[in-house]
């Protein structure tokens, strides 16, 4: 916690109020104590209380049991990542406490449910250790059959009061959340709220205050990445989607089933990933893009799909939210390793647009971005997400609605005539029309994964593969060109230059802050479009003395994860080198300090 | 935050005709000529001439709007369709032209959607989307144009080649169990269960129709010889001089699963007509039923507004 003041004075009664400005607030149970929801609420609160705020969680891959954590990181200032250490850790069971205890911070408080937690007396002059009877109490409280579920409400009290949390919010909060259910189950909600809100922490104790936030403009959304590109897929027009059910991606399928009807559109739940990509892909040729997604391995399945995309000129989105792989990996850990098969995946050269979303507020925008390209060039994008960023969740300035949102419904107006692939037409781009449009030369295109000549008429001609390739590549190389140049965080000259992508952006930037703070010449740059890259990297690396690109994936063959071989390759920088790990966690801000200092001791030798 | 880069203009430079377009009824009805592209590259005496010819002669007949026809198709000899129809046509990959269609019809209401592939897009690689589509019930015709052999890659062993068939990859005769579409049809939930054969025009043109009819999805399996590596497969099929075709009996209740089954157990040359059909509902009006439902909900209020309302929630 990092604090501002601290209140004096210590007497007997009453606690100690702190004020702080932060919190970082680990809860570790198992799958099914409801822990997921305890932060959910306690984000939610951030965004109505105009507070920065980011989670962090882990579910395991089985159905039901099994250990899971959520970490939420409040903040009256901007709160970049989910937070290195943890100040309090909430610790249900024996193995949530032994396990987690070390992600506190020295000094940190270690509240324990006592029904279930023997105190290990080592660790008790380093911690603060708080004992509540978490279970037997919440039992108390509701009575009847419940048992101890209710723990996390019980718990959720614990925390409000010890944080002096806005109470009549909360309330709110819970009332809004089991509206709809029957009356007992509010009733009891808040029951066992209020139990934990009263419980006596005893004179022992310090109590804790944010200091305000600064003012922000414009009211806050709190929600996941899963769900910001999903209601980002609904502003962007988009009213037809299929997919097959996989982890991490299933939230947004789900999602857009649900919420696609009161629109008037349809989201199709398929026999496999291939018919998936299909069936969008089938949607998107009669008028509107469609959408489909995945993760890793049904990524890999809908590749030779992808290619008819591209080279049939079909405009589509595919969502990837990455997860541990290769092969059924690790489902429910992040990773970042599916950038060479959004880039390269299928087989032929099959150019397509890569965009990787940086933050869960990213996510929305990334989508309706992703859908104006497929459009405007004809081409299939793939949004690369990944777990981490799926799951956290965020609080974020609401979007514009009523700017944001677009209708790209077809234009079936009738065409003297129409040429799907002309050579002649500029940098390549083609635009399309939907079946249903009347061509009054009476000659209609057909589209094709053949080669083919202007009309879609399959070929074997040299000369027009020729044309035809360098066609479908020049229109994403104009694209390229016109791509914003990517903000430099910090100066634009130094010593380290940070390189990311997607859902890293946050430990990054609070690295570079961090380095700063301490005396270092550190800053980064993000990357959002991955292929094409934007203009003007090379300027920004020549800057700088060591590039690392950072990134969740293995060093590979040659000892560079996936972006920094594509951007060796593209600049022939022999500074640009690797900074990765496959242990499907995200990166903690010091990991990536130590690991990029470790790396310039032994810069030259690696050069 | 990021800045939306790309505004998308729809259609770009195309030239737009002003709306001077006449309702279909005074336009004048399309005719064959219309509708032919490219010549076939099929070898001369394929079944899938006549296929084509009848499809033709059923846009004809049907007076159809040229714009509102869609034809598509996956891989293999029959699946170059598409580009023998001047009309706006798909050719897609192996296996998946079903889910490809499947995306048009129900996006697309005002669209007649025709497939057409061979049995090895049917019933080998696409086999499980021939399954899923027939139990979705989405509408649209499906025509199998069923030679019993792999042409376009010359003389393999097709999911219908029959038992004991020598081809370049069963050079000692097929050995296994050949697929029975119609009994595949059936059991997969298709709607309408139709055979027919290339050499019995009237008939196939007369299933066709009926196949477009048909609110749901539609199956022909039409034998359709080739040539040039399984000639004679279908001969027994033709009757002898003075003889007729094996039809479905009169007396058959389309709408019996059972009889449908039984009927489809019929050694080769067996029948052909409408094994099967019935009218449950289409995925297209299922989906459109929830939607009304839905919509009700939000009536009067634009799209934008919708989500509003729902990042009202989130706040």
């Amino acid at each position: 916690m990092s604090e501002s003041t601290v209140t004096p004075p210590v007497s007997a009664s009453p606690a100690k109020v702190s004020k702080v400005t932060e919190a970082v607030i680990r809860f570790a149970g198992n799958s099914q104590d409801g822990i997921q929801a305890i932060g959910g609420f306690l984000a939610r609160l951030a965004g109505r209380s105009e507070q920065e705020v980011m989670t962090f969680m882990t579910i395991p891959s089985t159905i039901s049991g099994g250990p899971s954590i959520f970490q939420v990181r409040i903040g009256s200032g901007e709160v970049l990542s989910a937070g290195d250490e943890a100040d309090m850790l909430v610790a249900f069971y024996q193995h949530s406490y032994e396990d987690h205890i070390h992600s506190v911070r020295k000094g940190g408080i270690v509240l324990y449910d006592s029904d279930h937690v023997q105190v290990k007396p080592e660790w008790e002059s380093e911690y603060r250790h708080v004992a509540v009877p978490i279970s037997s109490r919440t039992i108390e409280a509701i009575g009847g059959t419940a048992k101890d579920k209710g723990k996390n409400l019980f718990t959720l009290g614990l925390v409000a009061k010890m944080f002096d949390l806005n109470l009549p919010k909360l309330e709110r909060l819970i009332t809004e959340r089991f509206t709809g259910k029957d009356e007992s189950v509010v009733k009891n909600a808040m029951m066992a709220f209020n139990a934990g809100y009263g419980f006596s922490l005893g004179n022992l104790f310090e109590t804790f205050q944010f200091v305000e936030s600064q003012k922000r403009d414009g009211h806050q959304v709190v929600m996941n990445g899963n769900e910001a590109m999903a209601y980002g897929l609904i502003a962007a027009g988009i009213r037809f989607g299929a997919a097959y059910p996989i982890t991490p991606w299933s939230d947004i399928m789900e999602l857009l089933r649900r919420e696609l009807p009161k629109y008037g559109g349809t989201f199709v739940q398929c026999e496999d990933e291939i018919a998936s990509i299909s069936m969008a892909i089938g949607a998107s040729w009669a008028g509107r893009v469609a959408v489909t997604g995945s993760s890793g391995p049904g990524i890999s399945l809908k590749t030779e799909a992808l290619g008819w995309a591209v080279m049939a000129e079909v405009p589509l989105v595919v969502c990837d939210i990455q997860r541990g792989g290769p092969s059924t990996g690790m489902p429910t850990s992040v990773e970042q390793s599916d950038l060479n098969i959004a880039v390269y995946g299928g087989h032929g050269d099959s150019p397509r647009v890569v965009l990787a979303p940086t933050s869960v507020e990213d996510c929305f925008y990334t989508a309706i971005e992703a859908v104006n390209i497929a459009r405007k060039y004809s081409t299939p994008v793939v949004i690369i997400s990944d777990q981490a960023i799926a799951t956290r969740i965020e609080a974020f300035t609401e979007p514009n609605m009523e700017k944001v949102c677009q209708d790209i419904s077809p234009d079936l107006t009738p065409v003297a005539d129409y040429k799907p692939y002309p050579l002649n037409a500029p940098d390549g781009i083609s635009p399309r029309i939907a079946p249903g449009t009347r061509i009054m030369s009476g000659k209609y295109p057909i589209a094709t994964g053949l080669e083919h000549d202007e009309m879609g008429h399959p070929t074997g001609s040299p000369k027009l593969h020729t044309q035809m390739t360098a066609r479908r590549r020049k229109k994403l190389q104009k694209l390229g060109s016109e791509l914003p140049v990517p903000k430099i965080y910090g100066p634009p000259e130094g010593n380290i230059l940070l390189v990311g992508w997607g859902s890293t952006e946050g430990p990054i930037r609070e690295a570079v802050d961090r380095a700063r703070a301490a005396g270092d010449s550190v800053s980064s740059v993000h990357i959002r479009h991955i292929s094409p890259l934007p203009p003007g990297l090379e300027n920004i690396f020549a800057g700088f003395n060591n590039v690392f690109v950072v990134e969740m994936n293995d060093e590979g063959l040659y000892g560079y994860g996936q972006l920094c071989g594509l951007l060796r390759a593209r600049y022939c920088d022999p500074k640009i080198r690797g900074l990765t790990k496959t242990d499907g966690l995200t990166f903690r801000v010091r990991e990536i300090l130590d690991r990029a200092k470790a790396n310039v001791a032994e810069g030259l030798r690696k050069m | 935050m990021s800045e939306t880069i790309v505004q998308a203009p729809a259609r770009g430079n195309i030239t737009a005709v002003p709306a001077i377009e006449l309702p279909g009824a005074e336009r004048k009805p399309i005719t064959k000529k219309d509708i032919s592209a490219d010549h076939p590259t099929w070898c001369p005496g394929c079944g899938d001439f006549s296929v084509l010819a009848l499809y033709f002669k059923l846009m004809e007949k049907r007076k159809m709007l040229h714009e509102k026809i869609t034809t598509i198709a996956g891989i293999g000899c029959s699946s170059r369709f598409p580009y023998f129809v001047q009309a706006h046509g798909a050719h897609y990959i192996h296996g998946r032209s079903l889910p490809f269609s499947s995306g048009v019809s129900l996006t697309r209401p005002d669209l007649h959607v025709f497939v057409f592939g061979g049995d090895g897009d049917a019933f080998s690689i696409g086999g499980n989307h021939v399954n899923h589509t027939a139990r979705k019930n989405i509408k649209m015709t499906y025509v199998i144009m069923d030679n019993w052999v792999y042409g376009l890659t010359k003389k393999q062993t097709s999911p219908t080649s029959p038992l004991g068939f020598k081809s370049k990859t069963d050079t000692w005769g097929a050995m296994d169990q050949p697929i029975n579409p119609m009994k595949q049809l059936i059991s997969a939930g298709a709607t309408f269960v139709a055979r027919a054969t290339h050499t019995n025009p009237n008939h196939l043109l007369q299933m066709m129709e009926a196949a477009m009819d048909h609110d749901g999805f539609s199956v022909i399996e039409c034998l359709s010889e080739c040539v040039e590596f399984y000639e004679g497969a279908f001969d027994s099929s033709n009757p002898r001089k003075g003889g007729k075709f094996e039809l479905v009996p009169a007396t058959h209740d389309v709408t019996d699963e059972n009889a449908a089954y039984a009927l489809a157990a019929a050694p080769f040359p067996g029948h052909f007509g409408i094994f099967y059909k019935n009218n449950r509902p289409t995925k297209n009006a299922n989906e459109a039923k929830i939607n009304a439902a839905a919509m009700a909900k939000v009536a009067g209020k634009k799209d934008w507004e919708i989500l509003q309302a729902t990042f009202n929630r989130l706040k």
